[in-house]
């Protein structure tokens, strides 16, 4: 019988269609920043999203849940700056602008400064961590992050003994944020975004600054190019495309308390047992994961970190500060 | 031309009900293609709820449209139309009850009684049974018009209620909730405005025609 020989390309060698693009996209723009007068070579350390981290370290964090699919990860989002339905981040976002990027560091710290994402990132090795991310919208999903633990870029640049809080803020941009826009009434939250955590939840060593996940660079719609992970906090907390991180000494003002604070507290740890006027915390479907009949799972206290983090808040009354 | 609406007057009623349940095709086939997103349950919740406003605004349209320009033969469509309104209501109340609840009954109870937006949307659908209920021809006969039409206008506080319940369910973008609000004030209002012209007209003793 005559074997035909096999194609002189191997299908393991054919560039796949996403990277082929995503290689245009990046020659596109390099062609873009040279005609600007910017070396290639300051092209970003972080780069274009989907592009795959080499030598990811695995946390002894991570867990060892399945993750959920990146395909609900990247198009179920709640990313109001690109507009409050759920799939207008994953819609509007494909145009934002992640590089250049500079992240201003201010405050109560010894070592104020505004660095390029690049230069605040080559100071820290980049590991995975496998979270589970719970929405006060009681829903939640397994995401593996890519990140380095905030602490680490917290010592570095030495709080004052006056720096009680950390104070984040989201790009303010309205011409790539059709969000920030104003106009219509009621559309939106005061701009830009605030969040915030009291300095030892910071120094945390769950508490995570994320640049990518599944392996890969962020996609715009998930925060890039740089935002917080808090696993124990309910998802509005882990704040997206992080501009400016301030040590304060008073608690921040945050972007949903200033917005409702009846519904949104400052600590905003994920709780079964404080009820929130429209969703109950009791319960949440895994996206994904439960079918469109099944019950949904038990929430668990602090998500299911309640060992990691509980200390945190021992005598507090978290009804009071919720 | 009003010869030939006349002529195929008899098919206006079919071709509706198969336009009424468009939605809810739509969404089934959503369904077995594995089309409905990452949140398949809010998917559907929010897909069958936008329906019911949508079909309570056009129940609510035809009054408005018949007086504005005399196309009285709407009325003839008009029970068809607030009878899907509450189709797609207890489809939306189903699957709330099913998928978001499981019909955990303590569960449901505990929701209609603490979130408001929930006490609400559960009043709506309990005011609008008696309306269907008593939709059928022999129903308006044994009723009596007058006492009929009085029972009827609890679709003005369904209208009203259906809106605050979309009002209070969303967290900060409030600006699908004010559209469908504007269009009910619209209808609303039109109804209020024709009254107060009227008005003289009802005390010199002409009947005035079946609102609402």
């Amino acid at each position: 019988m005559l074997i035909k020989k096999p194609a002189s390309i191997l299908s393991s060698e054919i560039t796949p269609r996403e990277v082929y693009q995503q290689r245009r996209r990046f020659l596109h723009e390099a062609g873009a920043l040279a005609v600007a007068g910017v070396t290639v070579a300051l092209l970003p350390a972080v780069g274009e999203a989907g592009q795959k981290f080499p030598n990811l370290r695995k946390s002894p964090y991570s867990l060892d849940e399945k993750a959920t699919a990146y395909k609900d990860i990247t198009s179920y989002n709640n990313f109001y700056e690109f507009g409050s339905g759920k799939s207008d981040p994953s819609e509007r976002a494909g145009n934002f602008r992640t590089f250049p990027w500079s992240v201003a560091i201010e405050g109560e710290v010894k070592k104020p400064a505004v660095y390029q994402l690049e230069d605040l990132l080559k100071h820290h090795p980049l590991e995975e961590r496998v979270y589970r991310l719970r929405c006060v919208e009681a829903w939640s999903m397994v995401v593996p992050w890519v990140g380095f633990p905030l602490r680490d870029l917290i010592r570095r640049v030495e709080p004052t003994s006056r720096a009680k809080y950390v104070e984040f803020t989201t790009l303010l941009d309205p011409a790539q944020m059709p969000g920030q826009r104003p106009g219509l009434l009621g559309a939106g939250l005061d701009w830009p975004y605030v969040e915030g955590l009291r300095l030892d939840e910071a120094m945390h060593p769950l508490t995570l600054l994320a640049v990518g996940l599944y392996g890969e660079v962020l996609p715009n719609q998930s925060g890039a190019p740089i935002r917080l992970v808090v696993p124990w906090k309910y998802g509005f907390k882990s704040i997206k495309s992080i501009v400016k991180i301030q040590f304060v000494e008073k608690q921040p003002l945050t972007a949903w308390v200033r917005a409702n604070s009846r519904e949104y507290g400052f600590y905003s740890n994920v709780n079964p047992g404080v009820d929130h006027p429209r969703w109950s915390q009791v319960a949440e479907r895994r996206i994904g994961e439960d079918s469109l009949f099944s019950p949904k799972r038990k929430t668990l206290p602090f998500n299911g970190y309640a060992e990691q983090v509980a200390s945190l808040y021992a005598g507090m009354d978290l009804r009071k500060y919720f | 031309m009003r010869d030939q609406i006349q002529r195929i007057r008899w098919l206006i009623k079919p071709a509706l009900l198969v336009i009424s349940l468009v939605p809810l095709a739509v969404l089934i086939q959503k369904g077995l293609n594995n089309d409905l997103g990452a949140n398949p349950v809010e998917t559907i919740n929010r897909f069958t709820g936008d329906w019911v406003l949508r079909f309570l605004l056009v129940t609510l349209a035809v009054t408005p449209l018949r007086r504005l320009f005399g196309w009285n033969a709407l009325l003839r469509y008009r029970r068809m139309l607030g009878l899907f309104a509450f189709f797609y209501a207890c489809l939306h109340f189903l699957s709330y009850a099913w998928l978001d609840q499981y019909f955990v009954l303590a569960d449901i109870i505990r929701d209609v009684a603490k979130r408001p937006y929930i006490t609400v949307g559960f009043a709506c659908l309990l005011m609008l049974i008696p309306l269907a209920a008593t939709s059928t021809n022999a129903m308006i006969r044994r009723l009596g018009a007058r006492r009929w039409q009085a029972l009827h206008r609890l679709v003005y506080l369904i209208g009203v209620g259906g809106i605050l319940h979309f009002l209070w369910l969303v967290k900060s973008d409030l600006r699908e909730p004010l559209i469908y609000g504007a269009i009910l004030a619209v209808l609303l209002g039109f109804r209020l405005w024709y009254r107060a012209r009227r008005e003289p007209a009802v005390v010199a003793g002409t009947a005035r025609q079946a609102l609402p």
